[in-house]
């Protein structure tokens, strides 16, 4: 990570900037930094779900388990290059000796270098389900095999975030776009009783008249006698397009030289930077991309999945770029409902397994190139039910670490009710 | 006599039809049934107006107005009305019976789905069997295996639209969303066809127990809450051994009880999450329910009794004993126990309440709804009638004090814009852009009966936006030259404008501010007079007018 955050800066002064030899461009953007309200510079929470199950062994490489390359003879992802002397550029990408990345993640590797990347491998949901849809529940309420929680952690997290006392936390001023779901509807991660904004891109969030004289009068209409629910909504409403088109993301480039995919992930994620940067205090994120349930034709270096990697890690690249030094108060957390089976199957896949692995981006790590959770190992009998990568990780404990840690949030068992593992099973990634 | 597709047949064979509801000429049914201690308001001692009444009952009991509709119930006496709605068999509805035809998978099995829309997963191991390639085969069937999904989910807002059947459909909308079931979940939604038309329909209004019965026994329920895979925990006596060529199987590799039907049949069917049982009566009622299965689990089927999975022991639930070996006969006996219970009296009163009055609805009103469920051995019928019917209902305070849900919102924009359902999933789809996609709610405690959940920054926003789109032909299906008003009001003055369109929509009653943003407004077009030729300007103006009055706050309300 580069040594000079803006904090450093910001209380140094400007006459630091001449002795480091920080360029203008540093100079301006801190400047806007300081310009922006108080709430743009909290912490941020962005979390990217891969839906349909993401094949944990093919997207964090156990290349040093010989069991691996048994259960996958045309599937998995050779050894790294300079492990196999070869100039193999389909092997995976060394990380530590034993795990290494898909070579589509190529994106990633740069984070890596810089100790902004930690993957943690073997970690889930302890509930034996194998329904996408059941799994998915789970991981968004926190409540694993519990299906009657009617609202999602990171809302949990907002009200009680809401709620604290004076004394333990900051609370920002209330912004409509503290949490921003780039997807049509609020996923049940955001649902609750926290206002969210859901929205499927920042365009979409004005009044779609040609009439400017029609937005007027609809604004009239929800102006007057503003104490009841619908009126104080349309109020609310009002005041955050204002605080959009105050920031004006409309005519938001990114940082030079960073391109985003154009997919519809990569574009997401460059409308959340534009949020951040905007500066309406977004303090949690959500997207999701689709695509990961390969039991057919999932290819090993080349292929179905290889393309599906190569756009998230790309997306993820592009924003991490663009992001620049608002990294250190920004964290990416990855996740996906379960792995998969660790041996392929029939038709060139892999079928619904158990543990997974998640990645946590972000400039603020505690330790640098580390590959977080405890490998259970892949021999027969080291499998979840003879079958599945064992879980050595309760999702929980990732979840509640970045949950206080990065976003300062207390009374943890009111976001994550029924767990015990605060503290004791965290990995110490921050 | 036309056709009746539904399990909903008329009652008379004579029916003649007028006005708004096609009503049959009966006299009002004799309420031999009715408890006698309910006592109806009177008309005269109501609170709401004249007036207001006409309003509140179309907002409630139907998903608002259609043009003519307030003079037709007017007419009639809000108290005939009401008690027609509350008999939709008695009332004819061959529009509607017409345009159902057109949707082909109305009502279909899993069986057929399963064969006619296969999944992605299946299709592609069809094709790489074949040897196609399989990328671009997946694509085109995966969306082919939504359209039946699409199609249930448009027929629901055509019928809510189009139906003289009005309070039949705000219970289907009702029950459906307390019998949540969600179409994401794996296969589930090969089931929802017929678990919409066979399932919940044909019960709306009837006896709770036998509707609890019908979605116990529903593939769509077994599905979505994963019954249909709880089984006897190994070593439990079973009711029958396992047949030794199964052993292997299914019941060989069996996995044991699974508590999450049995949880949600008390703590969001029935009882309530207060209702008084414990986890010991959510374990004991799991068993009990063990066994209660699909005929061919995932592939489709109807309901089936496995007794080689049924654990066969006792059981004490609720404080009661079920002696061991009763098969299938302990369940229904635990599904009897559950409705007859005083809680789900309670629970099943104050949700009613919450939707037909308030978000808050008054106690008094909800013990007396909860009392009618206990005499009556839960008549559906008779605890509606009972709460609209009551002076809470009619009380000024009830008026336009709930927030119409999204659904409620495009369906009711729909019917006050006189506009014709059509089969295609444009509909419905604009329901899923207000927030509430229909068989799309994850969780199975169903979206949320009360406005705060609607009313959210995001959400105001689409649904002003949803207005002015309606009001400017860019939402398919609403069109308003379809508006009897439009012929009439498109170029006639401003002040004429606004006041046909406060009468239509919202029968004249609308806060002074509403009126006086619709009147003052300043619109260049409007202007000076109009110069030959300059209609379609005018009309521009017109549908802006009609545009904000959709838009308003006191159209989001019901």
């Amino acid at each position: 990570m580069h040594p000079i955050n803006r904090r450093v800066f910001l209380k140094g002064g400007a006459l630091s900037l001449v002795t480091l030899g920080l360029s203008p461009s540093f100079l301006q953007r801190t400047a806007l930094a300081m310009e922006l309200p108080k709430t743009a510079r909290g912490k941020t929470l962005i979390v990217l779900f891969q839906r349909g199950a993401a094949d944990a062994l093919n997207v964090l490489v156990p290349f040093g388990d010989a069991g691996y390359y048994a259960a996958r003879p045309q599937l998995a992802i050779a050894t790294p290059a300079r492990i196999s002397g070869s100039t193999n550029p389909s092997g995976a990408i060394d990380l530590d000796g034993f795990f290494g990345l898909h070579p589509a993640l190529a994106s990633f590797k740069p984070l890596w270098d810089r100790g902004m990347l930690a993957p943690v491998h073997a970690v889930g949901s302890p509930s034996a389900t194998r329904s996408h849809f059941d799994a998915q529940d789970y991981m968004e309420t926190g409540t694993p095999d519990r299906k009657g929680t009617t609202d999602g952690w990171l809302n949990r997290y907002l009200a009680v975030r809401g709620t604290c006392e004076a004394t333990a936390c900051a609370v920002p001023a209330s912004t409509p776009f503290r949490a921003v779901s780039m997807t049509a509807q609020t996923p049940r991660i955001l649902e609750g009783t926290t206002p969210v904004v859901a929205m499927n891109s920042i365009n979409e969030f004005s009044i779609r008249t040609n009439a400017g004289e029609a937005q007027r009068r609809i604004e009239a209409l929800y102006k007057t006698g503003s104490s009841d629910l619908v009126h104080g909504s349309g109020s609310d409403m009002f005041d955050a397009m204002k605080v959009l088109r105050a920031a004006n993301p409309q005519q938001y480039r990114p940082a030079d030289g960073v391109t985003y995919p154009r997919s519809p992930f990569g574009q997401r994620l460059l409308q959340i930077a534009q949020l951040i940067k905007s500066g309406v205090g977004l303090e949690v994120a959500f997207a999701d991309v689709g695509g990961w349930d390969t039991h057919v034709n999932q290819g090993n270096a080349q292929g179905q999945l290889a393309n599906r990697l190569a756009d998230f890690a790309e997306s993820i690249g592009a924003l991490v770029a663009d992001l620049g030094d608002r990294m250190d108060d920004v964290l990416i957390l990855t996740c996906s409902e379960f792995g998969r089976t660790v041996r392929q199957n029939g038709t060139g896949g892999t079928d619904h397994g158990h543990a997974g692995a998640m990645f946590v981006i972000g400039g603020s790590l505690a330790a640098s190139q580390t590959v977080y959770g405890r490998w259970p190992g892949l021999a027969r009998e080291q499998l979840y039910e003879g079958r599945d990568l064992a879980l050595t990780t309760d999702f929980r404990a990732v979840f509640s670490e970045v949950a206080s840690k990065h976003l300062g949030a207390a009374q943890l068992p009111k976001i994550f009710p029924g767990y015990g593992g605060f503290e004791r099973d965290w990995l110490g990634m921050l | 006599m036309a056709p009746f597709p539904t399990p909903l047949r008329p009652s008379h064979p004579r029916a003649c039809t007028i006005g708004i509801a096609a009503v049959l000429l009966l006299a009002p049914p004799a309420h031999a049934q009715r408890p006698a201690a309910v006592t109806p308001s009177s008309a005269a001692a109501r609170e709401q107006t004249a007036d207001q009444q006409v309003h509140h009952v179309l907002n409630r009991l139907a998903f608002g107005a259609r043009p003519g509709d307030v003079d037709a119930v007017r007419t009639m006496g809000v108290d005939r009305w009401v008690d027609l709605q509350l008999y939709p068999e008695r009332l004819r509805d061959s529009t509607m019976a017409t345009l159902l035809t057109r949707f082909a998978t109305r009502g279909q099995s899993a069986e057929q789905l399963l064969a006619e829309y296969p999944p992605p997963a299946v299709v592609r191991a069809q094709m790489q069997r074949a040897g196609a390639d399989p990328d671009t085969a997946s694509r085109a069937k995966g969306r082919a295996s939504q359209v039946f999904v699409e199609e249930l989910a448009a027929s629901r807002v055509a019928r809510a639209v189009l139906s003289e059947r009005q309070l039949h459909e705000v219970m289907v909308d009702f029950w459906e969303n307390h019998f949540n079931v969600f179409a994401g979940k794996d296969r589930a939604r090969y089931f929802l066809p017929a678990y919409d038309e066979y399932t919940i329909r044909p019960h709306v209004l009837g006896s709770f127990r036998e509707l609890l019965g019908a979605v116990a026994k529903s593939p769509a329920m077994l599905y979505y809450l994963d019954n249909w895979q709880s089984v006897a925990d190994s070593g439990r006596p079973t009711l029958r051994p396992v047949p030794r060529a199964r052993r292997a199987g299914a019941a060989g590799r069996r996995r044991g009880v699974n508590e999450n039907y049995a949880r949600e049949l008390m703590e969001l069917h029935t009882l309530g999450v207060d209702g008084g049982y414990t986890q010991q009566d959510v374990i004991e009622v799991a068993r009990a329910l063990t066994g209660w299965t699909i005929a061919r689990g995932a592939q489709g089927g109807g309901f089936m009794f496995r007794g080689e999975v049924h654990d066969a022991g006792t059981k004490n639930i609720l404080g009661t004993t079920f002696p061991a070996n009763r098969g299938i006969e302990e369940g229904e006996a635990v599904l009897d126990l559950l409705a007859s219970h005083p809680s789900t009296a309670v629970f099943i009163a104050t949700k009613l309440a919450r939707r037909f009055v308030s978000d808050t609805p008054p106690p008094a009103l909800v013990a007396r709804a909860a009392d009618t469920f206990r005499r009556s051995h839960g008549d559906i019928r008779e605890v509606v009638r009972t709460i609209v019917t009551s002076t809470e209902f009619f009380a000024t305070a009830s008026y336009r004090a709930k927030v119409k849900s999204p659904f409620e919102l495009v369906v009711s924009t729909m019917r006050a814009m006189n506009a014709t359902p059509d089969v295609t999933a444009r509909s419905a789809q604009q329901v899923s852009k207000l927030g509430q996609p229909l068989f799309g709610h994850q969780a199975p405690n169903g979206y949320p009966e009360t406005g705060s959940a609607w009313m959210n920054t995001g959400a105001i926003l689409n649904r002003i936006n949803f207005g002015l789109a309606a009001a400017s032909g860019r939402v398919p299906a609403i069109k308003l030259r379809e508006w009897p008003m439009a012929a009439q009001l498109a170029t006639a003055p401003h002040e004429e404008q606004v006041e046909g369109v406060i009468t239509a929509l919202f029968g004249g009653a609308v806060s002074r501010d509403t009126r006086q943003v619709l009147l003052t407004g300043t619109n260049p077009l409007l202007a000076s007079p109009a110069p030959p030729g300059a209609r379609p300007a005018q009309a521009r103006g017109f549908a802006q007018v009609v545009g904000l009055a959709l838009g308003a706050p006191e159209f989001q309300r019901r």
